[in-house]
C-alpha cells in the first residue's frame, strides 16, 4: 500500500483544493508501534546476535581476565550504555512529537566509554603501539567495526525508516551512534590488547566514519518525510 | 450560544478524527485537515510573514501530516505532534529562503527570445522535444522528477509535492539543482 495518494488529475492551487484532495484518496495505514518498544525490539535483536557472536567465536580465556580490569569494565560499560541510549533517543526522535532533549540521552555514557579509554591510554604512557608494533591489530578493530556496523546500520536504519522522520539528521547521527557503539560493544570481546593512542584513533576514527556516512546518506537511507 | 471548546476538548476531537483518518475514514480526515489549517496558519505566521509563502507553509505542513500519519500515537496528545511538524516545516521553509535569498536573484530577463538567435539563451537552442528528454534522462531521478512535474507538466508545488512524494521544500531544491545541471550539459553539448 503507497502512503501517496494517486498523481492529480486537476491543478491543485489552494490549500482547500489540496485538503479535498487528500482526503478523496485517502488509504488506511497501519499505526506505528510506540518509539520505546520498537527500540525494546531492535535491542533484543542485537543482544540475540551478540550473544550467539561471543558464544560462538569469542574465547573466555581472552576477555575475562580484561574485564576483571575496572577501568576496562568501564569502557564496556560505557559502550554497551551508550548503543541502548542512542538507539533509544533515534527512536524516539524519528516521530515529530519526540522531544529534542532526547538527543543528550547517550551524552553521559558517551563521556563514559571516552573517558575510560583515554584514561587507558594515559595508564598505558600514551604509547603508540601495540603488540604488533604501531599499527599493529588496530586495523582489524577498524575494520570489525565497519563491517559490524553496516548490517547492522541497514537493519536499523530499515526499522526508523519506517516512521519517515520529519528532521532526519539527529535519527540518522543517533542511529550510527548506536550501531558503532553496538559494534564497539560486542569487539570488547575480541580485543587481545589493553588501547594505546593509536588504537583508540582508530576506534574514533570507525565510530566516526559510521556516523559521518549515515548523516551524509540521511534522506534516502530514512526516507524523510 | 454554546461555549467554543477548551483546547482539551479540541485535542480530543482532533485525536478522535485522526484515529478514523488512519483507518481510512476520509470524512473524518476532511473535518481534521479543515479545522487544523488555521492551528497550522497561527503556528507558520510565527515565521512567516509573506502571504503566498504563509500558505505554501500550510500546505507544506498539511503534506507533511499526510505522509507521517501513522506515526501518531491516540494515546499522546495530538497538538504537540501537529505543532512539532509545522514548526519543523517553518525551519525548513525559513531556511530555505534565506538560502535563495543569500545566494539567488530573481532574473526577470531569463526567460525573454530575442529576434537575433545568437542572443537567445541556451533553451531556444534545442531542436526537439526528444533533445531535451535526452537531456532530462541523464539527471538524478528525483531532480528529473521535480523538473518534470513543475517545469513541464506546470504542477503547482502542493500537487507536485502530492503526486512525487517529495516535500515541497525537497522540490525547489530538487528543481532548483536540475536546471543548475541542464544549464552545464547544454554548455557541454554547446562545446561540441
Amino acid at each position: 500500500m503507497s502512503d501517496e495518494p494517486p498523481g492529480l488529475d486537476m491543478v491543485v492551487t489552494s490549500t482547500d483544493q489540496l485538503i479535498a484532495q487528500l482526503a478523496g484518496n485517502l488509504a488506511p495505514v497501519r499505526r506505528l508501534r510506540s518509539p520505546a518498544r520498537r527500540a525494546l525490539l531492535w535491542l533484543g535483536l542485537c543482544i540475540a546476535l551478540g550473544i550467539a557472536l561471543v558464544l560462538r567465536f569469542a574465547h573466555p580465556a581472552l576477555f575475562m581476565p580484561r574485564f576483571a580490569v575496572p577501568r576496562i569494565a568501564l569502557e564496556t560499560i560505557g559502550t554497551a550504555l551508550t548503543a541502548i541510549t542512542a538507539t533509544l533517543a533515534a527512536f524516539e526522535l524519528s516521530v515529530p512529537d519526540g522531544s529534542p532533549r532526547w538527543i543528550w540521552l547517550p551524552a553521559p555514557s558517551l563521556l563514559l566509554w571516552l573517558a575510560a579509554s583515554g584514561l587507558g591510554c594515559l595508564q598505558n604512557g600514551f604509547s603508540l603501539g601495540g603488540p604488533g608494533g604501531l599499527i599493529g591489530d588496530s586495523g582489524g578493530c577498524f575494520g570489525f567495526i565497519l563491517v559490524f556496523s553496516v548490517p547492522l546500520g541497514a537493519g536499523l536504519f530499515w526499522l526508523l525508516r519506517r516512521a519517515r522522520p520529519i528532521d532526519p539528521l539527529p535519527v540518522a547521527a543517533l542511529g550510527t551512534l548506536a550501531v558503532a557503539a553496538t559494534a564497539a560493544f560486542v569487539l570488547q570481546f575480541f580485543h587481545g590488547f589493553d588501547v594505546t593512542v593509536i588504537d583508540l584513533a582508530f576506534h574514533l576514527a570507525a565510530v566516526g566514519l559510521i556516523v559521518l556516512a549515515g548523516t551524509v546518506l540521511r534522506r534516502p537511507l530514512l526516507d524523510a518525510a | 450560544m454554546a461555549n467554543p471548546p477548551t483546547a482539551l476538548e479540541q485535542d480530543r476531537a482532533w485525536a478522535l478524527l485522526m484515529v478514523a483518518a488512519q483507518a481510512g475514514d476520509g470524512v473524518a480526515y476532511d473535518r481534521l485537515l479543515r479545522g487544523v489549517t488555521p492551528f497550522i496558519r497561527a503556528l507558520a505566521r510565527r515565521h512567516c510573514r509573506n502571504p503566498s509563502d504563509l500558505e505554501e507553509l500550510v500546505q507544506d505542513t498539511l503534506l507533511t501530516l499526510h505522509r507521517v500519519r501513522h506515526t501518531y500515537d491516540p494515546g499522546r496528545p495530538f497538538s504537540p505532534w501537529l505543532a512539532a511538524i509545522a514548526s519543523r516545516r517553518s525551519i525548513d521553509g525559513l531556511r530555505r529562503r534565506l538560502r535563495l535569498a543569500r545566494y539567488e536573484v530573481a532574473d526577470a530577463t531569463a526567460h525573454e527570445t530575442f529576434v537575433d538567435a545568437a542572443a537567445n539563451n541556451d533553451v531556444e537552442q534545442l531542436r526537439s522535444a526528444e533533445e531535451v528528454g535526452d537531456l532530462l534522462r541523464l539527471l538524478p531521478a528525483r531532480q528529473r522528477q521535480a523538473l518534470e512535474a513543475l517545469k513541464l507538466k506546470e504542477m503547482s508545488l502542493a500537487e507536485a509535492s502530492v503526486a512525487s512524494g517529495q516535500s515541497v521544500g525537497a522540490l525547489k531544491v530538487n528543481s532548483h539543482r536540475a536546471l543548475k545541471a541542464l544549464r552545464a550539459l547544454f554548455q557541454e553539448r554547446n562545446e561540441r
